[in-house]
């Protein structure tokens, strides 16, 4: 046993640049495995069970619901009188509310294709994977960019006096700027929960929330030629 | 009584023929409940085991099986309204003032059809947002994300075909705003146009089309897809449970040294 060795022992924990490993299992240390047990069920039946009570739940709710309440019908189809406003369905309202500031190939081709794209490109990005606090590492470049992308933004819809827009995008900046004032160690509960998210949730909270503001501005609050309305008075 | 029924019962399942439909036999075995799942050819997608505290409301509240759920629903309602529907220019209306007046319950299955869609599309944005604040999107679920993001878009077009189709007020000038933003398309955006409403405006051609699509070609894929996100999530690995992710009460812990080898 005393061959001189023939390669070089490396240590490493980055799996993404060293995906193999191999374990030497010389005389004087053992192998240890470690199992992973976790407790299972079996999909059949107590999953299966479950499934169809909160389909039957879901069901039930959905019955009520269809039973209180009758959808919209209105008059026959008239290419010749055109409501004011004329809605989309309220799921593409958001769209619709951005259709009211930019031209169609902006709003309507544009922001949808680029939406698609950055939903199908999410878990391949590693920045989105490894989740470490957006503001943790690389803390003066990140805040440059940061700066910059914010003011950009709030400045362009602004400008564009896409104000509902503007102010989801800046109460989500203002977040920001306190996350990047914050450190894993800060004293309070909702500073820490703040830096340590990542770049992606920050990216898809501002997103959801500007889906939300756009689509609640869109159903509620826009009445004759896209004026501003309020629900409560008719 | 019961006892007899229950002799029935045993009867049957043990003929030749429910045994040659359900392979699993008789019996409450782990490996009878597994070959339950493996022997179906629908059941099979699934994995026959799933960690128990996936099963926690909190870990993914239910949203993907609510979405099946109204689909589903949407799937009994919606092939019942086609027995009462004819996709023509004026007739199709007619047919919902039927369904309104006439038809015994008609006004409760477009009710509960139209309900059940906003469910719909709702929960799978829902769906969506829960999956991506878990961080299940990692590998080696990538692939199945984007799945995920063909059938949000399948589900928002089913939602936005049948929208058509009432041929009332609502449903023609929603359709004329939302089919003019794909004539902005540059270079092929009228041809876009054209083909979608097949011709240069919302007419009888266009209810057709959009009844073909929210009838056939749409729930066809979406049922295809369906499919293949449902066997992504068994060869994915299960569902995602994250490490940090507390362990339910009284769970064996799962770690354990088992053995040195010497």
């Amino acid at each position: 046993m005393s061959d001189p060795k023939d390669f070089v022992a490396g240590v490493d924990s980055d799996q993404r640049r060293s995906p193999t490993r191999v374990v030497f299992v010389t005389r004087r240390t053992s192998a240890q495995v470690k199992a992973h047990y976790e407790e299972q069920v079996q999909t059949y039946p107590e999953v299966l069970f479950r499934v169809l009570l909160a389909v039957e739940i879901l069901a039930i709710v959905l019955v009520v619901v269809a039973l209180l309440f009758n959808a919209p019908l209105e008059g026959i189809a008239d290419a010749t009188h055109t409501p004011n406003p004329a809605k989309a369905p309220w799921y593409f309202l958001g769209l619709q509310e951005l259709l009211h500031y930019f031209p169609p190939v902006v709003a309507g081709v544009l922001v949808p294709t680029m939406l698609v794209v950055s939903l199908v490109i999410i878990p391949y990005f590693n920045i989105n994977i490894e989740a470490a606090g957006l503001f943790l590492n690389n803390r003066q470049r990140r805040l440059q960019i940061f700066y910059i992308t914010a003011i950009g933004l709030i400045v362009f819809l602004v400008a564009f006096h896409v104000y509902v827009a503007a102010v989801p995008t800046l109460i989500v900046a203002i977040a920001m700027m306190i996350a990047a004032n914050s450190s894993p160690t800060s004293l309070s509960a909702p500073r820490r929960y703040l830096a340590s998210k990542p770049m992606a949730w920050w990216v898809m909270t501002w997103f959801l929330f500007e889906l939300i503001v756009l689509t609640a501005v869109g159903t509620f609050f826009r009445g004759p030629g896209w004026s501003w309305v309020l629900p409560w008075r008719s | 009584m019961p006892g007899k029924i229950d002799k029935i019962l045993e009867q049957v399942e043990q003929s030749r023929v429910w045994r040659s439909i359900f392979r699993s036999g008789r019996g409450t075995s782990t490996l009878h409940n597994a070959l339950a799942i493996q022997q179906s050819v629908f059941l099979h997608l699934f994995s026959t085991k799933v960690r128990k505290r996936m099963l926690s409301f909190s870990s993914t509240w239910y949203l993907g099986t609510l979405t099946l759920g109204t689909f589903f629903i949407l799937i009994v309602t919606g092939v019942l309204l086609m027995l009462y529907y004819h996709p023509s220019v004026p007739q199709a209306y007619a047919d919902m003032k039927d369904l309104q007046f006439v038809v015994s319950s008609g006004l409760f299955l477009r009710n509960l059809h139209r309900w059940s869609a906003q469910a719909m599309v709702f929960l799978v944005f829902a769906h969506m947002f829960k999956v991506f604040y878990r961080g299940a999107y990692r590998a080696p679920r990538e692939f199945n994300w984007v799945i995920g993001v063909v059938l949000l878009l399948i589900t928002l077009l089913l939602s936005y075909t049948g929208y058509l189709l009432p041929w009332d007020q609502l449903a023609y000038w929603a359709i004329t705003v939302g089919s003019n933003i794909s004539a902005a398309v540059p270079l092929v955006g009228s041809k876009i146009h054209f083909l979608l409403l097949g011709g240069n405006q919302v007419d009888a051609n266009a209810l057709l089309r959009f009844y073909v699509l929210h009838c056939l070609i749409l729930p066809l894929a979406a049922l295809l897809f369906v499919a293949v996100h449902f066997w992504r999530i068994r060869k994915d690995g299960g569902l995602y449970v994250h490490q940090s992710e507390p362990k339910k009460a009284g769970a064996v812990d799962e770690t354990e040294l088992v053995k040195e080898v010497q």
